[in-house]
């Protein structure tokens, strides 16, 4: 039979790969804590944070303090929950479609969220005993109403609920959600600037309530989707050949996209719509590690996590005091690190190995 | 084993398959032949359940539909068409996926005998070579053995091969069918196969259906099947006599 050929791909192995991306996380975290127009050392980020774990912070009237825990804490944690959020989503759709060119956003989902927080934007609604989450609530509102109205219709128009119908009816309810909201946008008058603004995607401003909102959410999501790691394996080779290896293929898709959705509708309600995340990520991942979903789901979380802290840190400091909307940084930073990882892995690879 | 009665396949109102009947018994290797569009890739479909049909499909008695989509992988296995895998997962990756409907947790640990099934599925196909390689290098051919791999691994009573000989090369196709025969001659065993090449059904098929137009043209065995007339007026050539001149220039 000849001799064993090497392998192709040469993958790096799961467990130096997770050192280093919980090295990163950890990293990214700490830096992305301290750095900004008040810095801290490092030194100081850590003992505020153990006095704020033991619950020593009452007493102690330090701005510093006050601004490292309650408004860069929840920022920089909420920024790792979102990059976490959408790269799993974005592995999940890749894999579900058998497309590499599909994230969290090709379900027409972030239309749906965004076109419910520009609403509630321009109507000015606000909750009296929630005010800084009526705009998230709205979002997420509307992301489930644009799944269910995206699944009835596919479903209606084609009873297997094949990929592509799903494809299509998302894209086409992308656009008539987009319309609406650029209609809303050319009403918007005085909230013109805050609309153009969220539209870009931020983190400006959020705190400890949006990050407890997006938590529950984000652990179904997560774990959801990790533990359908085998399946989404199956449907990487076709959903067919999903269904005759033993997979209730049906059943699971539709599993799958709702946690996707989950995912991507919260995360456009509490940060805006932020690009390229969801794609590259995954993509970047799959490079590393090969298409395993049972090493891609965990490690696109912690590198989206630390990516998306990391763009944010960029976002807020760049041109301190102006803060550059972070959707802006993170197409750019994730165009050009792209291009550039894709170049050396292809290059490599027509070498010859 | 497997008892098909009357099924008709419709899609947008025209009849892809119409009131076909057959019955696959235990170690038959049972053929599908018939010109393009004749319905057969069709009717492996509803079998499988990916389409719905109107009339029976009976697995020792009891309707296919019941099945869990698990429990039916155990017993029937298909080898499609046509494989465009995207993503870089190893042979032995694709192999092993074979395993899905027997092993629990989400983690899909493979137990011993998951691996000696998946090791000796690699060993038949005569992939274990290319097992660490990724599935995106491999030649058309290589993927089908691959894929048939996957398939021993899945390790079913039932096989439902859609052209397997597709893409192999003279030396492979009488490999896979003896590999294949050898397969189903074990106790318990059967196999149903789409096969275009009617020498390849005259030296290893035990029975054959000749569909034509969705409908059954003949069924029963392979020398009264492939009768002159009927192939006559399925393929609208005269194979007899284009097969005979055929072996002139072999002799």
């Amino acid at each position: 039979m000849g001799q064993v050929k090497k392998p192709a791909g040469k993958h790096i192995s799961f467990s130096l790969l997770l050192g280093i991306g919980v090295s990163l996380f950890l990293g990214t975290l700490f830096l992305a804590v301290s750095v900004g127009s008040i810095g801290a050392s490092v030194g100081e980020t850590l003992g505020f944070l153990t006095d704020w774990l033991l619950g020593r912070t009452q007493d102690a009237d330090d701005t510093l303090l006050s601004i490292v825990v309650h408004i860069r804490m929840p920022r920089v944690i909420l920024a790792a929950l979102v990059g976490a959020a959408l790269s799993v989503a974005g592995v999940a759709m890749q894999g579900l479609l058998k497309n590499p060119l599909a994230d969290g956003s090709t379900l027409g989902i972030t239309s749906g969220g965004a076109l419910g927080a520009v609403l509630s934007i321009v109507l000015g609604i606000s909750l009296p005993f929630l005010p800084q989450a009526a705009l998230a609530l709205m979002s997420i509102l509307f992301s489930f109403l644009s799944l269910a109205f995206i699944l009835s219709l596919s479903y209606k128009i084609d009873y297997n609920l094949s990929t592509q119908t799903i494809i299509l009816t998302g894209v086409i309810f992308s656009m008539l959600a987009g319309s609406l909201t650029s209609l809303l946008v050319s009403f918007a008058g005085s909230s013109l600037k805050q609309v153009v603004f969220w539209s870009m995607g931020s983190f400006s401003g959020r705190n400890w309530t949006h990050v407890l909102l997006m938590l529950p959410f984000f652990g179904v999501g997560v774990v959801w989707l990790f533990c359908l790691s085998r399946e989404l394996n199956a449907f990487s080779l076709g959903e067919e050949q999903a269904r005759y290896i033993g997979v209730n293929t049906r059943r699971t898709k539709l599993l799958i996209l709702v946690m996707v959705s989950v995912l991507v509708g919260i995360s456009v309600a509490v940060s805006g719509t932020i690009g390229f995340v969801g794609l590259v990520i995954p993509h970047i991942t799959r490079l590393l590690t090969g298409p395993d979903h049972r090493k891609l789901i965990p490690l696109s979380a912690l590198f989206g996590a630390s990516f998306l802290m990391l763009t944010d840190l960029v976002a807020r400091t760049l041109f301190s005091p102006a803060e550059l909307p972070i959707g802006v940084v993170t197409s750019f930073v994730g165009a050009i690190l792209f291009i550039y990882i894709f170049y050396t892995q292809t290059h490599n690879k027509t070498k010859g190995i | 084993m497997l008892t098909i009665s009357n099924v008709s396949v419709s899609l947008d109102n025209k009849k892809i398959v119409d009131n076909v009947s057959f019955e696959l018994k235990e170690n038959d290797l049972a053929t599908i032949i018939g010109p393009n569009g004749a319905g057969k890739t069709t009717l492996i479909k509803a079998i499988m359940g990916v389409l719905p049909y109107e009339g029976n499909i009976l697995l020792e008695g009891k309707p296919l539909s019941a099945l869990k989509p698990r429990q039916l992988a155990r017993r029937i296995g298909v080898l499609t068409q046509k494989h465009q895998p995207q993503f870089e997962h190893t042979v032995y990756d694709v192999v092993s996926m074979g395993r899905y409907a027997y092993v629990e947790g989400f983690l899909g640990r493979l137990g011993q005998k998951d691996r000696e099934k998946i090791e000796e599925a690699l060993y038949l196909t005569g992939t274990e070579n290319l097992k660490h390689q990724s599935v995106l290098t491999l030649s058309g051919g290589e993927l089908q053995r691959v894929f048939l791999a996957q398939l021993f691994a899945q390790d079913p009573q039932i096989l439902i091969l859609d052209e397997p000989t597709n893409h192999l090369d003279l030396k492979y196709q009488i490999a896979l069918f003896d590999m294949i025969k050898e397969w189903s001659m074990k106790k318990g065993r059967a196999v149903l196969a789409v096969v275009h090449d009617l020498n390849m059904v005259y030296t290893y098929a035990s029975k054959a259906l000749l569909m034509d137009g969705g409908r059954t043209h003949a069924q029963g065995a392979v020398k009264e099947v492939l009768s002159r007339e009927n192939l006559k007026s399925v393929y609208k050539v005269d194979v007899a006599e284009w097969m005979q001149n055929l072996l002139h220039h072999w002799s």
